[in-house]
């Protein structure tokens, strides 16, 4: 079968019945959506199918054939991140990171949706209420989500805190860097 | 467990409602996937033997329309293509799981849903049994038309094409919660008034959806809605799971029918 993956088609030899989940995972190799419940509930398999959010761990690989399906892997530019992604990274919305690949696949659907238009946080809590989060508590999560829909993200990537050991990237010294 | 491998499964993918039909037969050793929703997890688990699959997402099974003063629904239509649906089926629509699986899960599916065994399943099936729903199905000795409760009853071997519904002229529901990101159902109520008639029905209470005629009975006799209320546990014995106990819902049934009738006027 064939299946394209952030731009990319290949030629998929997982059974019909395999889940979109496991081919992306175990025989691409594309790890960012995540094995959590296996069973729909907590959205950390959450990718794009022709641009809408979907259970990657719910859909037969049959079922998606002919698909465009885009990952995390797909959103950034080179090194240029999506501003969905800037925007978790500013406001600290990953802790150890396995529901953050479906927070993010959930969030660029709703941040992208046309038409455009501002975000409220009821609005965004609809849209994220399939994914579970057991670290951050959700509220950075949802700042996050609300700076992204505001076209806040971060403005050069620079990161906020220095590099640990050497000289930091970018020239001169952040705030706290070591001498 | 049993269960065959994934990779021996005959897996068919119908691009027509005549090829779902075709490679569904007599349904013997046949396992539909609309959605996915529910099936999926049963089959990647193994918890359900997949000899001979057949999908009909993609079969132009899916639609809305108007045939007779009643409203025809595909099997194959989304929950979130009936979020702005007659009511009560609209509401319970809206409320099942989140977007993205209201975006995949499907009328049909819901309706043939296996009892739930941790928690109830289904939860449109209630709106289906208030809205006279009539169900469109082919399989064995070809196609023909069953109430809804008919074919809750049945062991699902039939594959549904489409779901027509009647036009309420007053519509109701009242709804016990679980408090969590996207609220899920415990138990809800449903009432409509169709061609004069109050029919009321309750999900979560049972394993599956489950018309309470009593109170239909006492409704049609003149009874007041606290009145009719008394009798909603003639109809279904609730059980035990792991969202609630049967003691909490033969508590709380009456109240919701209470509720639902008087919203209903």
């Amino acid at each position: 079968m064939e299946l394209t993956v952030n731009g990319v088609r290949h030629d998929v030899i997982s059974p019909p019945l395999t889940t979109l989940l496991n081919v992306l995972r175990e025989e691409l190799y594309v790890t960012s959506p995540k094995a959590g419940c296996e069973q729909g509930g907590c959205g950390a398999c959450t990718v794009h199918v022709d641009g809408r959010p979907r259970r990657a761990c719910l859909l037969p690989l049959a079922a998606v054939e002919g698909a465009e399906i885009t990952t995390v892997e797909g959103l950034s530019e080179g090194e240029e991140l999506s501003t969905v992604q800037a925007a978790f990274h500013e406001h600290y919305a990953a802790q150890c990171g396995f529901c953050t690949s479906g927070f993010v696949m959930a969030a660029e659907a709703l941040v992208n949706a046309e038409p455009a238009h501002p975000v409220g946080r009821d609005e965004i809590i609809e849209a994220l209420s399939g994914h579970v989060c057991r670290c951050t508590g959700y509220a950075k999560i949802l700042d996050a989500v609300a700076a992204a829909s505001r076209g806040e993200g971060s403005v050069d990537n620079e990161p906020a805190f220095a590099s640990t050991g050497g000289e930091p990237e970018g020239g001169a010294p952040t705030k706290g860097a070591p001498a | 467990m049993g269960g065959s491998p994934i990779g021996a499964a005959e897996v068919i993918v119908a691009a027509s409602r005549g090829e779902a039909i075709d490679a569904f037969g007599d349904g013997a050793g046949v396992t539909v996937v609309a959605g996915g929703t529910i099936v999926m997890p049963d089959i990647t688990h193994r918890r359900r033997d997949a000899e001979r699959v057949v999908l009909i997402g993609n079969a132009g099974m899916s639609g809305i329309s108007s045939e007779g003063g009643r409203t025809v629904i595909g099997a194959a239509t989304t929950l979130a293509d009936l979020s702005d649906a007659v009511e009560p089926l609209g509401t319970c629509a809206r409320r099942v799981a989140d977007i993205e699986i209201r975006e995949q899960a499907t009328i049909g599916g819901n309706l043939c849903a296996p009892p739930g065994v941790e928690s109830p399943r289904g939860d449109l099936q209630a709106a289906l049994l208030v809205l006279d729903a009539q169900i469109r199905s082919a399989g064995a000795g070809g196609e023909r038309t069953d109430p809804v409760e008919d074919v809750l009853a049945a062991d699902g071997s039939r594959l549904v094409l489409d779901i027509s519904i009647a036009e309420p002229e007053a519509a109701a529901t009242a709804t016990v919660r679980r408090p969590h990101a996207h609220a899920y159902t415990v138990m809800r109520v449903c009432a409509a008034r169709v061609d004069g008639e109050v029919r009321i029905a309750v999900s979560g209470a049972a394993p599956r959806a489950v018309r309470l005629k009593a109170c239909e009975a006492a409704a049609a006799g003149g009874a007041d809605a606290a009145t009719t209320a008394e009798r909603a546990l003639e109809d279904v014995t609730p059980s035990d799971d792991a969202l609630a106990s049967g003691w909490y819902r033969a508590k709380v049934l009456p109240v919701l029918v209470r509720d639902a009738l008087t919203q209903l006027g």
